[in-house]
């Protein structure tokens, strides 16, 4: 049967009613991204604001390491806009260690009010809709959104420890080691890289995948659902929505999410933030990376500058995350995915302005 | 349950769909290494087997003295952060020697060292191998069970 015959088969049912926020008045005007070494060596490694030497950064655990990530991506955004902590309104920050703790314990340092997210590796999309949101709403005038993750954090709570020998299958994806702050803020089109034009949060769906070194399948369908019902709400024609990134489907999940949204009437090609950030050809990565920290670091290292260079007018990224735990995986469980898309528009810069 | 999880149907539907573009595993190449990489441990625990054996050591003591030999390798390794890219590119063929058990007990040994001497290295060290300890335990009982009603002789 044809592919996209079988696709439509696999669709779920489309929501009724479906929240997709649109904002006037919400705009990144800045970003930092602090990226592991592995990163660094992958074809964004110019782009990031600093490079790490080691996956520890002087700490003592891979723990207190992802914190300090959190801490000088944060550090090196205030630097870069010339504020001060204090000049932000509220903080919103995730990342994929129990309890969150790489943002909670960045955040007893950096006197912000703090909001904690987890969307796994959406939670950079769900933060940056939702600082738009608040923004744009005028709750706040200016939102931090700091993400991040760290591959040896992250395999010895998701797998095994950092140095058991394992052979991974090609499905498996690569968990990113960075964090990246971006500033929202309202009334700042003047300063503004981007707009943040729409915002659309996804339900979480389950196809019953089970196998935790494929989770580009297990996120596929959140993702060709989200990004289907933010495309229509965005009422643009498919060939006007700019670059449509996903967050780490990495290869096995991009072709299958683009066969569902072929399904379901949008023959869009999918960029994938996972396909993005590695250099495959001589980086063994697997399927391609992921992690909190992977959609972010191709947000600020090559869609914020595309945008700004005119490379594209618009740019959605779909964040995609698979909200699984050890635990549950364990206990046979499959793995639930969630996706939620965030629209950013060029900023038109007329009157001598760059 | 609700919605949220696909039905039947469309269960089997994703899963052609995930087929069409999951790509298999490396077969001959993971097949080749392995043979290549488990083959040259064991060739290694040979070469010291032979030694041993020269040096006037009963059979029996020479492998035990070979099996310590080749986990001190197994964890050297380890400790370098070399054996896991070992595994990485031969799979089973450095995962089963008992270089790559020593390797299962010195990792979680290794990282869970962070967490203190009781509570991290005591109580974490066999999270790994603890499985293989505790139904190893299990198999001998029963062999043992079976040599008993059956009235075998005990091997020596």
């Amino acid at each position: 049967m044809e592919a996209t015959a079988v696709a439509r088969e696999a669709l779920p049912p489309s929501l009724a009613t479906r929240p997709t926020l649109r904002f006037e008045d919400a705009w990144v005007t800045g970003s930092a991204a602090v990226a592991g070494p592995a990163e660094g060596r992958g074809p964004l490694g110019h782009a990031f604001d600093e490079v790490c030497a080691d996956h520890l950064l002087g700490r003592r655990t891979w723990e207190r390491a992802e914190s300090e990530l959190h801490r000088r991506a944060l550090d090196r955004l205030c630097g870069k806009l010339g504020l001060g902590r204090s000049d932000f309104d509220l903080l919103l920050a995730g990342d994929l260690l129990n309890q969150t703790v790489a943002s909670a314990f960045a955040a007893r340092e950096a006197d912000i009010p703090f909001c904690g997210l987890y969307s796994a590796c959406a939670t950079f999309a769900e933060g940056l809709g939702l600082a738009a949101a608040l923004c744009a709403a005028h709750y706040v005038r200016r939102v931090a959104v700091v993400v991040s993750s760290h591959h040896d954090a992250a395999e010895r709570q998701y797998r095994f420890p950092t140095e058991l020998g394992s052979q991974r299958p090609p499905t498996a994806q690569w968990t990113a080691t960075g964090a990246v702050a971006v500033a929202v803020e309202a009334g700042a089109v003047d300063r503004a890289l981007a707009k943040v034009l729409a915002f659309t949060p996804g339900r979480v769906l389950d196809y019953l995948v089970k196998d935790p070194f494929n989770m580009g399948a297990a996120m596929a369908p959140a993702a060709a659902d989200t990004l289907a019902a933010h495309l229509a709400a965005l009422g643009l024609p498919a060939d006007s929505c700019g670059a449509v990134y996903t967050g780490d489907l990495a290869r096995v999940g991009v072709p299958v999410c683009e066969e569902l949204l072929r399904a379901a009437g949008w023959s869009v090609q999918v960029r994938d933030c996972g396909s993005e950030l590695y250099d495959p050809a001589h980086q063994d990565v697997h399927a391609g990376g992921s992690g909190a920290a992977c959609s972010a670091l191709v947000f600020a290292a090559r869609i914020l500058p595309d945008l700004r260079g005119g490379t594209y007018a618009r740019a959605c990224l779909c964040g995609t995350g698979s909200l699984h735990s050890p635990t549950t995986y364990q206990q046979g469980e499959s793995i639930p995915g969630i996706a939620h898309a965030v629209t950013l528009e060029r900023v038109a810069r007329g009157n001598g302005r760059p | 349950m609700g919605r949220l999880r696909a039905n039947p149907d469309q269960q089997r539907a994703f899963r052609r769909l995930v087929g069409r573009h999951a790509p298999p595993a490396p077969l001959l190449r993971n097949l080749a290494l392995a043979f290549v990489v488990g083959g040259s441990i064991c060739a290694v625990g040979q070469i010291f087997m032979n030694g041993f054996l020269g040096r006037g050591l009963p059979p029996e003591r020479a492998g035990a003295m070979t099996a310590v030999v080749v986990v001190l390798i197994g964890a050297t390794l380890t400790a370098f952060g070399l054996y896991d890219e070992i595994v990485r590119l031969a799979g089973m063929g450095g995962a089963l020697p008992i270089s790559g058990f020593s390797n299962a007990v010195a990792a979680p040994a290794m990282e869970y060292r962070r967490e203190g001497w009781v509570f991290g290295v005591g109580a974490k060290m066999f999270t790994v191998a603890g499985p293989v300890i505790a139904f190893g335990l299990l198999a001998s009982l029963a062999i043992g069970a079976v040599y008993v009603v059956l009235g075998l002789p005990l091997p020596k």
